[in-house]
């Protein structure tokens, strides 16, 4: 039986659109920007200036603490500036800006292939640190600390979120179908960190093709196995998918690691991959361009850095003036008022829609209905927590067990009165998050 | 092309369901049932149901107008709430009284609490026990001078009850009034079917349940509230009856098809305003509500006690919800992460 769990959605899948388009290379045309946060934790910081030369591989800026990533320069070419930039977040941050010299020169020993094998558990988990791997799934958790747990023993799941779950995303899809061999790579490297693991590849049920490929795959390897999800949004959710994958809870205030999982994104671990078997750092992702305001949508294969605008126009540019541009998936993503903007290493999409449905529907009196209940994955009450976070009664929102709350937006989704609950959730989360900063 | 796009905060989707829409169901779901009580007691039934309807939506427009309410899309709530009073009034009512009752429910209940959601009341049940306690006399008047002088035997009820069909508002004896007098009660079969007397939407079991599986199937109730509000109910009168002087299935059954517990189970405990929004208090509250109806039913003054019962339970729901606050995912329980 497929694996699932309590709560959830059925949103339009909307993945027709892109499925079956095979991912196409794409090189940027204009300058790229790297800005220095694109991953949780301490902004990266930078170690070029203006006017240096930079190798395609070329570390441009190191990791600014315990919780950070390095950033790797996609291109070669010159730093034009160092300055901020507009990111997806809508803030501006300190930016690397290089001017491509369409030349591609890799820094000396850039895909040169290595037997993992024969590599340390250290020298691997320095490999994916020095290539900047982050979780590419959105969150942007730096990858080299998720390896790193306490107790390597411990580790009974190495999980593989290959559930895709938002709605529009095509990306990991496209890259089960055609690079399965690098992903079970990758995986089998995670493995050889954890003696007591097995690897569970995690794939929802609306992917037959995806989860035939992955099969096939992995038939040969005696400890790996492809577990099919019931395709539900937010299966992909860490939490959500260790236990419909182990059976296992963990709360907020646990990681993975608690329940002896680790869990990755597939981009992620094919990102690991490529670091450690075959030289090559995290300067490149997939990200897929959909929507129904835009011509051809498309999955791209892109170097970190190219603008938002060169995605768009090798899709074929819009078929009408989009009323809402999202970075990322529907239910999570960000929306982005301009498309000046960088692709980062979380960047999963570009959606562009002819309606925007949000403001469509104005805000109304709850009626109390109790859909929001039905359907939270973390089995809160978020009518309840709505009236806490109205009255910024933090104490309260406590209380109800907000802090669980990951934001997945699924009560937004179903709200027949168009409440903006996780928005609400959204804020109350961070300022309980700072007052406990404070206290401390 | 655009200067700036829109932003929002995520999700950046959304279902499409709308109150109103909700709102729409939840009539639709009850058209069976008044249809039918149009039916059964003519034009003068027909009547209430407009004056009732028109009472509550004009009532609210004026109110927003009047209190310069921000513009906001209409919900249809005042609709379902003036159909719902209209429904739970006998067809020989006046017409001035579903115009009481609806200016009750919308201006006192529901607006000056604050409008849609706000209200802590069912108000078409506030209505309808405020026009009770004000009018009992007219409120109760089921039977015509001529049937409330003539002896209520089965063979009359019968024949009223089938010629009462199309013709003006005549209404007879409800089966509870006349089981709480001792009278015969009229054939199982006719209650589920609504040849029987009564309030014009509660006569009909089976148009109220038809109504009841139309909601389901569009997910606008869940059968939690009614299924354990029927269920204690027959349970807690299945007990009573073998206590005093053994089983009577046919005491059970007349109290469960009769009077207002079947129109009360599924379309008015589960007003969302004001049921519990916990699963599990949705239970609790189903429970009382079928222990608070029985007791009402059987030792109370009147032969009804479901609006009094959904009305006294409303007020529990704040701690009942209190009481019930799920645990949320991952935290404690056996499953738990070691």
């Amino acid at each position: 039986m497929a694996g699932t769990f309590k709560g959830g959605i059925h949103p339009n899948e909307g993945k027709g659109c892109s499925q079956d388009k095979p991912t196409t290379i794409l090189l940027p045309k204009g300058d790229l920007v790297y800005p220095m946060v694109q991953h949780i934790g301490a902004p990266a910081k930078p170690i070029v200036a203006k006017g240096d030369k930079v190798l395609v591989g070329q570390k441009i800026a190191e990791a600014g603490g315990f919780v950070s990533a390095c950033v790797i320069s996609s291109v070669s070419g010159t730093v034009k500036a160092v300055e901020p930039r507009l990111t997806v977040m809508g803030n501006m941050v300190e930016s690397i800006v290089v001017e491509n010299d369409n030349e591609y020169t890799t820094v000396e020993g850039m895909g040169t292939k290595r037997d993992y094998t024969k590599l340390s558990k250290e020298e691997i988990r320095n490999c994916v640190k020095e290539a900047g791997i982050v979780g590419m799934g959105g969150a942007g958790f730096p990858t080299h600390i998720k390896l790193t747990p306490k107790n390597d023993d411990a580790i009974e799941y190495v999980i593989v979120n290959g559930s895709e779950c938002e709605p529009y995303l095509t990306s990991d899809y496209r890259m089960m179908i055609e690079e399965p061999d690098k992903l079970v790579g990758g995986l089998k490297i995670i493995l050889s960190l954890f003696p007591n693991a097995t690897g569970i590849i995690a794939i929802e049920d609306n992917k037959p093709e995806a989860i035939k490929v992955m099969k096939n795959a992995v038939s040969n390897e005696k400890n790996i196995e492809v577990k099919v999800l019931k395709t539900k949004y937010p299966e992909g959710a860490e939490r959500h998918l260790i236990y419909a994958t182990t059976g296992k809870k963990i709360n907020s205030s646990m990681l993975p690691a608690d329940a002896g999982c680790v869990v990755n994104n597939v981009d992620t671990v094919i990102s690991i991959y490529l670091a450690v078997a075959e030289s090559t750092p995290l300067i490149r992702r997939v990200v897929t361009v959909s929507g129904d305001a835009v011509k051809d949508s498309k999955n791209f294969m892109v170097r970190t850095g190219t603008s938002y605008s060169e995605l768009a126009e090798a899709a074929g540019g819009f078929v009408e003036t989009p009323d809402k541009l999202i970075s990322g998936g529907p239910m999570m993503g960000l929306a982005i008022y301009s498309l000046d903007l960088p692709v980062t290493k979380v960047s999963s999409a570009l959606l562009a829609f002819k309606k925007d449905e949000v403001e469509a529907m104005p805000q109304t009196n709850c009626i109390h209905c109790g859909r929001c209940a039905k359907v939270c994955p973390s089995r809160l009450v978020p009518q309840k927590l709505m009236q806490c976070a109205i009255r910024f009664d933090n104490e309260g929102f406590e209380k109800l067990h907000g802090m669980e709350c990951y934001e997945c937006g699924s009560c937004t989704y179903v709200c027949p009165a168009g409440v903006h609950l996780t928005q609400a959730f959204k804020q109350t989360r961070r300022s309980i998050l700072e007052e406990r900063k404070k206290a401390k | 092309m655009k200067d700036m796009y829109n932003v929002s905060a995520s999700p950046h989707v959304r279902s499409g369901v709308t109150t109103a829409q909700i709102m729409r169901d939840v009539a639709i779901a009850l058209m069976p049932a008044s249809i039918f009580g149009v039916y059964q007691f003519g034009f003068q039934a027909f009547l209430i149901l407009l004056v009732s309807i028109t009472t509550c939506v004009v009532a609210e427009f004026l109110y927003e107008k009047f209190m310069k309410v921000p513009e906001h899309p209409y919900e249809c709530s005042a609709l379902v709430t003036g159909l719902l009073i209209g429904m739970n009034m006998p067809a020989s009512a006046p017409v001035w009284m579903p115009m009481i009752g609806g200016l009750f429910a919308i201006i006192v209940v529901k607006m000056l609490y604050g409008g849609l959601g706000q209200n802590f009341m069912n108000p078409a049940l506030a209505a309808r026990c405020f026009l009770s306690i004000c009018f009992t006399g007219r409120m109760t008047a089921f039977a015509v001078d001529s049937f409330a002088t003539a002896k209520a035997s089965s063979e009359s009820l019968y024949l009223f009850n089938y010629g009462a069909a199309g013709l003006d508002g005549i209404t007879g004896a409800t089966p509870l009034t006349a089981l709480k007098a001792g009278e015969a009660t009229p054939k199982l079969i006719d209650m589920f079917f609504g040849f029987t007397g009564g309030v014009i939407g509660e006569t009909s079991a089976m148009m109220l349940l038809i109504g009841a599986i139309y909601l389901v199937y569009r997910k606008v109730i869940s059968l939690r509230i009614p299924l354990t509000y029927i269920g204690t109910f027959a349970v807690f009168m299945s007990i009573y009856t073998a206590c005093t002087g053994g089983f009577d299935g046919n005491f059970v059954m007349t109290h469960v098809l009769g009077g207002g517990l079947m129109l009360g189970a599924f379309f008015m405990a589960t007003d969302y305003v004001t049921c519990p929004i916990t699963p599990v208090g949705q239970i609790v509250f189903g429970v009382i509500l079928g222990c608070l109806t029985a007791i009402f039913r059987l030792w109370g003054n009147t032969a009804e006690g479901v609006s009094y019962a959904i009305i006294f339970c409303n007020l529990l729901v704040p701690l009942i919800e209190k009481a019930t606050i799920p645990r949320a995912f991952g935290l404690g329980g056996r499953k738990n992460a070691k």
